[in-house]
């Protein structure tokens, strides 16, 4: 009994901070398919409603759409049997208005409205070229070091190596202005390049394989220089077939990392043609500000890619990340 | 092992070799080097020294900035150790649903924090959003969130009738907005690394324990939480750096840091005196101070790793 209890209670907490985790996003999907003058109005918090409206004045009864509320006037549509619309922004009092009820109803039109205002298309495939042309980069600056680092021996091994460990260590604000100043003076500012080629090093990826790599065992590498394997060809035929799940997991942290990355383009990039999604939503959140509706169909576009790969891979990823923290 | 090689593992780190030094060791260098110079965007100009640290030193936004800064870190870290762990324990003790609530609470986590700091500013409109509505439904009156400059402790205490002094205010309600989204944020990545810490402490432990009469409590006081310690440690280490780079949420939620500067965090300081008034030498200076004061952290935090069980 009291280990059922205990069980109660313990799901119910799981619960509550379910909710608190995921309301956020289920708020963000039913705003952004409200109109803006029902979500003004604040009347349904979650379920996006039409309201049907008569007016009833000394003329008789009228089905009318809601437009807007000024003062103690209200702005309507009139609508004939079929509601089709017979006038439109009639100034009626809204003493006069009876709300009669509230069907669910969807607002699509946020999506294509969003579109229209800012070329997210754009963004997209930006965000897409730069993400994974990065990754190819990460992936072979990595996979290469690593092997030197994991398997070789040379003077001055642990030197560079202490040399990158400390390199992960600086936080990207420290040298946030100065990379600004040497990227304007190689002229790469409001480049791809400059979106991508500092990012295809990445020490923690290169730690992740050194690891790997060093857990292999000896014998293999052994039998194939008896077979008269060259170096590269070991890394190629030995180390990189036993290697596929180590590679899913850095490209997992490396793709949603250059995805959400922000401070970087937004400080390297002033050309709209360049944007990447994060930089095209700041910009569209500042002039926007006011279009609730609008602003969370683009938040809901804009983080839709990365859900859909959280879903698909979501154990993986989970598991990944997880490893994170235990130390070896 | 023997080493045939001579020149080729040179040429295998000298791709991630090359990048690192140019685009991070040389910025890293060059900023250290421009905070002695009269820098702006259209060039260095004459060498001043220290010039730019005296004038952080009595700098009244910079000292707001690194106040606004300390009190993100000192709520955020400890409540997301906290509830972290707290919901990591729960899930460890159940197993229907348990990969449910794990992908539920990862969400905010894998999410970027542009589309959240969105998300979350409507979430703390006045007038619209959620905050407001769900204090509605406890009959707590609607507060001005992201527009309000007052201390937390301070609209607290005059809550209750007490009026506290000025310095004991508290982070504004504006931060605090902030630092509900920042702990939101964080909680799904700590708990899932915690779930893992517990996940490899043997269940003996917790048997035997149990035979010799110790309570659940006992039990996390004297098994669980001495052998998660690397956990925290790792958590505490990386929350606490993470937390002084905190700069998106200012940029999307908040008006250039207001109300009042009160939600102007150190990052958000640095690329506002850098790119919006063009002044890279100072700001650069102002990075250093923070990587000097992150690295210090670093080093108090390690004289403590001695009491971690490994």
């Amino acid at each position: 009994m009291q280990a059922k209890l205990r069980m109660i209670i313990i799901y119910t907490l799981l619960t509550v901070v379910g909710l608190f985790m995921i309301v956020p996003f289920i708020w963000m999907l039913s705003t952004s398919l409200m109109t803006q003058a029902e979500f003004n109005k604040h009347e349904s918090v979650f379920v996006p409603k039409e309201s049907s409206y008569i007016w009833k004045s000394a003329a008789g009864e009228k089905r009318v759409l809601f437009v807007m509320e000024k003062g103690r006037e209200s702005i309507i549509h009139i609508l004939d049997r079929d509601n089709k619309i017979i006038d439109e922004y009639v100034s009626v009092s809204s003493s006069e208005l009876h709300l009669i009820r509230k069907i669910p109803s969807f607002t699509w039109s946020n999506f294509i409205k969003a579109f229209r205002k800012v070329p997210f298309g754009t963004y997209f495939s930006n965000t897409l070229y730069v993400s994974f042309i990065t990754l190819i980069g990460v992936l072979l600056s990595s996979v290469l070091a690593a092997y030197a680092f994991g398997r070789m021996e040379f003077p001055g091994k642990n030197l560079i190596f202490y040399l990158f460990i400390s390199m992960m260590m600086v936080p990207e604000p420290i040298y946030l202005i100065s990379s600004y100043l040497l990227l304007d003076k190689i002229n790469w500012l409001d480049t791809y390049q400059a979106l991508i080629v500092p990012w295809c090093v990445n020490v923690f990826v290169i730690f992740l394989f050194r690891q790997h790599f060093k857990s292999l065992p000896k014998e293999l590498f052994d039998a194939a220089a008896i077979d008269g394997c060259s170096t590269f060809g070991m890394l190629r035929r030995i180390i990189l077939p036993l290697s596929k799940p180590v590679i899913a997991t850095a490209s997992i942290f490396t793709l949603i990392g250059s995805w959400n990355s922000f401070m970087w383009p937004l400080v390297m990039t002033t050309r709209p043609e360049l944007r990447v999604l994060q930089v095209g939503l700041s910009y569209f959140n500042a002039e926007a500000s006011t279009q609730t509706t609008l602003l969370m169909a683009a938040s809901t576009f804009s983080i839709l890619p990365i859900l859909v790969l959280f879903f698909i891979a979501q154990k993986q990823i989970i598991a990944s990340f997880a490893k994170t923290g235990l130390k070896d | 092992m023997k080493t045939k090689w001579k020149i080729s593992p040179y040429l295998y780190v000298l791709p991630a070799l090359f990048l690192l030094v140019a685009f991070r060791l040389i910025p890293i260098v060059m900023s250290f080097v421009i905070s002695f110079f009269e820098s702006t965007i259209k060039g260095t100009g004459d060498f001043i020294a220290f010039q730019n640290y005296g004038k952080l030193l009595s700098d009244k936004d910079f000292w707001q900035s690194m106040t606004n800064t300390f009190w993100l870190v000192i709520i955020v870290v400890p409540a997301s150790i906290v509830f972290s762990l707290l919901f990591a324990v729960l899930l460890n003790q159940i197993k229907r649903l348990r990969g449910l609530f794990r992908t539920v609470y990862f969400l905010p986590f894998v999410t970027s924090m542009v589309a959240v700091s969105i998300v979350w500013k409507i979430i703390f409109n006045e007038q619209t959003g959620l905050a407001n509505t769900f204090l509605g439904y406890v009959g707590i009156e609607p507060q001005k969130w992201l527009s309000e400059s007052r201390g937390i402790f301070e609209i607290f205490f005059s809550g209750i009738g007490v009026q506290l002094p000025a310095w004991a205010g508290g982070p504004s309600q504006a931060l605090f907005a902030i630092i509900i989204l920042t702990i939101w944020k964080s909680l799904g990545y700590n708990t899932i690394i915690y779930l893992a810490g517990l996940q490899n402490i043997p269940k003996d432990y917790y048997e035997a324990a149990e035979i010799d009469g110790a309570g659940k409590f006992r039990q996390f006081f004297r098994i669980t939480l001495p052998l998660v310690s690397p956990t925290t440690y790792y958590i505490l280490m990386m929350t606490t750096i993470a937390m002084f780079q905190v700069f998106a949420q200012v940029y999307l939620m908040t008006d250039k840091g207001g109300p009042a500067g009160t939600t102007r965090l150190i990052v958000y300081y640095i690329y506002d005196q850098g790119f919006d008034k063009q002044e890279m030498g100072y700001a650069s200076a102002v990075a250093l101070v923070l990587f000097i004061v992150i690295l210090g952290l670093t080093m108090v935090q390690k004289r403590y790793e001695k009491y971690v069980n490994y």
